[in-house]
């Protein structure tokens, strides 16, 4: 039976919602802004090639270990901050390499705007959407244990082969990652918009370096 | 040092690994089943993404 008070109740939730999804895509802005301040510090100090795992490694602790437990205070505000940055500062090198390739410029802007565009377009239908995507959340889960192990076994091997199916899961992963965030914060089930701009700010992170690989590999005549 | 890094970034996705299997036991167990449709409205937004990657190879090459 609807009364006032259910309505009053129902009209709470939607505004708490939009208030997640607001603060999520505003800090999302802020932390791909400030990812790519440091990105181009890094490449004005010529940073070596071994920063890019010093940083991944070091971000991916952080995000493991401290962020979940700051996410509930200030605090996680200025440790995704710092987390972002160290992983541009990571992509000075990775952009650098490019840069001293032929037609390097160009495979960035393209990655770039693919990036952009898978983003939007995904994030977009989520929003727009009527059907709930939380269902893809064990399929996705399951499908980065899979994916982990094959990075784990090319760290060590290297193959070109193997680094482009890689990429192209990760493109295929990450994009269903954003469905699957987007939806459960139009949703209400996740309700920290900390956690939340980082699982989208490491889906968009993920399709860039993959984008760019795939790119490099498959762009060279 | 490379060799070091190597073994370190392998250590930290293994240590992911041990992180995520009960999240992925939770997920299969008790996350929500797709209804009628579901997988078809995300199946055209992924073809999507693939007709984009192929189009940006296209246009790098």
């Amino acid at each position: 039976m609807v009364n006032q008070y259910s309505v009053a109740q129902t009209a709470q939730g939607v505004l708490a919602t939009n208030r997640v999804l607001k603060n999520t895509y505003l800090l999302l802005s802020a932390t791909l802004g400030f990812s790519a301040i440091t990105a181009m510090i890094s490449m004005a100090l010529a940073m070596p090639s071994w920063t890019y795992l010093v940083c991944i490694i070091g971000a991916m602790l952080l995000g493991m270990f401290a962020l979940p437990r700051a996410a509930q205070s200030a605090s996680g505000v200025g440790l995704i901050f710092l987390i972002t940055g160290m992983l541009g500062f990571g992509l000075g090198p990775i952009l650098n390499a490019y840069l001293l390739q032929e037609g390097g410029g160009q495979i960035i802007a393209t990655a770039f705007g693919g990036t952009a565009a898978i983003f939007l377009g995904l994030s977009g239908y989520a929003l727009m959407s009527k059907r709930d995507f939380s269902f893809l959340g064990g399929f996705i889960f399951a499908g980065m244990m899979v994916m982990i192990v094959a990075m784990v076994a090319n760290i060590f091997l290297q193959m070109p082969a193997l680094q482009l199916a890689i990429a192209s899961g990760i493109i295929l992963l990450m994009s269903g990652f954003i469905l699957f965030d987007t939806s459960r914060i139009k949703s209400g089930e996740e309700t920290n918009y900390i956690m939340a701009t980082y699982g989208i700010y490491l889906s968009i992170f993920n399709i860039f370096i993959s984008l760019l690989q795939i790119l490099g590999i498959l762009g060279d005549d | 040092m490379e060799m070091f890094l190597k073994i370190a970034a392998a250590g930290v996705l293994i240590m992911m690994l041990f992180f995520l299997w009960p999240t992925v036991k939770n997920w299969q167990e008790n996350g929500p089943k797709a209804q009628r449709g579901d997988w078809m409205a995300v199946a055209l937004p992924l073809g999507g993404v693939v007709l984009l990657v192929v189009l940006l190879v296209l246009m790098v090459r």
